[in-house]
């Protein structure tokens, strides 16, 4: 163990990792619209969340909500027909969005690193795992010492908790949660502020998903760096991050503290996606919803989850509920609450 | 009264033929399992990737052959059956995949699913009557026909895909449902449903599922009785909130405390076990209790024998660890 600062247990501090310095990343009114025949769909639609030093930020919603769009917008890795109509994207007081070409590459993976969906299969299969590490490291610092590079790459295996054998290894001589743990150890290699992790243990059985994010939340307290997690798993969701972000049909609906999020959601879509989750401790009627969506091409006027919520007004076919801070940082967008968070 | 279905001592080993070389992969050993004829159940499978469950899936559906012992379906061996007998099995015994949106010919209308089982089975002569079929079918599960039938795959939600496999599945009256991770890639919000959909089926058509999950929450939600396979072995088995509330197997108890709390101050257990090379957790021995080199209990008897199940409590609550050999309760820690 290097000598961290306030050497607290893993995962400790909820909320707690507060901002030191201002957001390291900050999304203004961001709208990513994909073009089809029959008009665009908007897969996000006016989303803006920042990221503090040393955070974790989860970022839940159903499939199709646009999370991994989110996420591939601030990379700026979103594929025609999907395009960045409006906003803005500051990482570092750099907006992301004005960068082109050799700029943009320059940011990638060395400010800003992502762990894809299915990281394990991202792996070269005919290369040595400590070759992809070296080829990135290489292609921004310039050439170093074998010698250097080896020992670099010996010190992310160990601090994502991996064997240094594995510097000769393939990628079909790891296991699922060896083979995860490498792609965090590429995502770090450059010691970047921001990591988006998409889904990162969604192909994992739940003892390797949980060495693989108490792997992740202790290289954050190690290395401070800043991480966006998507994911849909609302138990690993309250283990893993500081703060959460719940996406609905491309919009923003709730941003909370995690702590406050569990204790009392307060959209209506977040206390479904609360109470749908399967509990081991006690055994009680399933929870039914509808699952019927609108058509992304064409959203009603007024709140996006009008045609399921259960508690839907007049006013919420005829207006869109605007992002309100109803208690100390925690956000939501719903018609039911007054400007100072009772219920109206 | 035979039970509806019996896995006897089944092995399967893949690999290890004569042409083929490198090690052989024991995927199921010497499993058994007894699904009762009435009333129906949910037996849940579960265990972690590579445990063997989806081995135990296809080797129900036929869709391979054990290397040894025997399954038995309402009294007859499946493998010695007569090809009417096998045509009336199929038709008895049903799936759901994990995957709804790749079990979909994505070049035909949905209502494709639908036609191909009524001409294989013959099961009306009249469009109008298979057309009321399938609409009670899909009425059953909260879908109707005029909604669904002439769109194409992709315009249907992972939800409403897995709803009409139910249906599909629930239309041909089938004694049991082998259903194989059905609400893995389905959304969180809408997983209820499916899950509503099984306990209906059970309560209200009769029908058993061989629930087949790596979600213990899920089974623990909707199971009856279940098994807990590691590396093909079971490590503990028995009705389902028994071995979920209390586990026995060190295992169970590591798998349990692992899954993460909805609860963002109950943080997972606080030993740390990222530091377990996870490769040696992989190893299989040969001899011995499989989970030896993970177990944190395991003691020299562990490496000579293979525990057989153990009763550990009420209603055949067994599981497979010598802690349990002589007594119901645990001795101390065992150095």
């Amino acid at each position: 163990m290097t000598a961290a600062p306030a050497p607290t247990a893993i995962g400790a501090g909820n909320g707690a990792t507060a901002a030191l310095s201002g957001p390291v990343l900050a999304v203004n009114d961001l709208k990513v619209y994909y073009a089809t025949p029959a008009g665009d769909v908007r897969a996000v639609d006016n989303v803006s969340f920042t990221v503090n030093k040393g955070e974790i930020v989860g970022l839940v919603g159903e499939s199709g909500c646009g999370k991994t769009t989110t996420a591939m917008a601030i990379l700026r890795l979103v594929q025609p027909p999907g395009r960045i109509v409006d906003g803005s994207i500051e990482l570092d007081g750099t907006d992301l969005t004005q960068l082109e070409g050799a700029e943009l590459r320059e940011v990638r993976w060395s400010r800003l690193a992502l762990i894809p969906q299915g990281a394990m299969n991202s792996l070269n299969p005919v290369m040595l795992i400590s070759s992809q590490i070296r080829d990135a490291i290489q292609t921004h610092e310039g050439r170093l010492s074998a010698k250097e590079l080896r020992a670099r790459i010996e010190q992310l295996f160990a601090l994502v908790g991996l064997p240094s054998r594995v510097y000769g290894m393939y990628p079909h001589e790891l296991s699922g949660g060896m083979k995860q743990r490498a792609c965090i150890a590429m995502a770090i290699a450059l010691n970047p502020v921001l990591i988006i992790a998409d889904e990162p243990t969604s192909a994992l059985d739940v003892v390797v998903q949980r060495v693989v994010g108490q792997t992740l939340l202790d290289v954050k307290e190690r290395l401070g760096v800043s991480m966006i997690v998507i994911g849909h798993d609302m138990g690993l969701m309250a283990q893993l991050v500081d703060r959460l972000a719940v996406m609905y049909a491309g919009r923003m609906v709730e941003i909370a503290p995690v702590q406050s999020m569990y204790d009392e959601p307060l959209h209506p879509y977040a206390q479904l996606l609360i109470e749908s989750i399967p509990s081991i401790k006690e055994r009680k009627p399933l929870k039914l919803t509808e699952g019927l969506t609108h058509d992304l091409r064409n959203p009603p006027s007024g709140c996006i989850f009008q045609m399921r919520c259960p508690h839907v007004m007049d006013v919420c076919r005829e207006v869109n509920p605007p992002l309100r801070e109803l208690r100390p940082a925690h956000q939501a967008a719903c018609h039911l609450y007054e400007d100072d968070g009772t219920l109206a | 009264m035979p039970p509806l279905l019996e896995v006897k001592n089944a092995t399967k080993i893949y690999g290890g033929s004569f042409l083929s070389s490198g090690p052989v992969t024991v995927a199921l050993q010497d499993y058994s399992l007894s699904i009762a004829d009435q009333p129906a159940t949910i037996t849940t499978v579960a265990g972690e990737s590579g445990s063997g469950k989806s081995t135990l899936a296809n080797l129900v559906l036929g869709f391979v052959k054990l290397t040894s012992g025997q399954i038995v379906f309402r009294g007859q061996d499946v493998d010695q059956m007569s090809a009417e007998q096998r045509l009336q099995y199929r038709r008895e015994v049903q799936a759901v995949f994990q995957d709804p949106y790749a079990v979909y010919n994505p070049f035909y209308r949905v209502k494709h699913v639908f036609d191909l089982i009524i001409r294989n089975f013959r099961m009306a002569s009249h469009k109008s009557d298979a057309r009321d079929m399938i609409e009670d079918a899909l009425n059953v599960v909260g879908l109707r026909g005029e909604e669904i039938l002439e769109k194409y795959p992709h315009q249907l939600s992972g939800g409403q895909r897995q709803r009409i496999m139910m249906a599909r599945a629930y239309m041909l009256r089938p004694r049991l449902i082998v259903a194989d991770e059905p609400v893995s890639m389905v959304d969180a919000s809408l997983r209820a449903m499916i899950l509503d959909i099984m306990l209906r089926l059970r309560d209200e058509e009769g029908i058993s599922f061989l629930y087949i999950t790596h979600d213990l929450s899920t089974a623990y939600q909707i199971g009856d009785s279940i098994y807990l396979l590691y590396q093909g072995t079971i490590a503990e088995s028995g009705e389902t909130t028994r071995v979920i509330e209390n586990p026995k197997h060190p295992y169970v108890q590591l798998l349990l405390d692992s899954i993460p709390v909805p609860d963002p101050s109950v943080k997972w257990g606080s030993e740390d076990i990222s530091s377990i090379d996870d490769e040696e957790m992989r190893v299989s021995v040969d001899s011995g209790c499989r989970f030896y080199p993970r177990c944190s209990q395991r003691f020299d008897r562990c490496l000579d024998l293979t525990p057989p199940p153990f009763p550990v409590g009420e209603k055949d609550h067994q599981a497979a660890c010598f802690l349990y050999e002589n007594d119901k309760t645990p001795p101390e820690t065992a150095a």
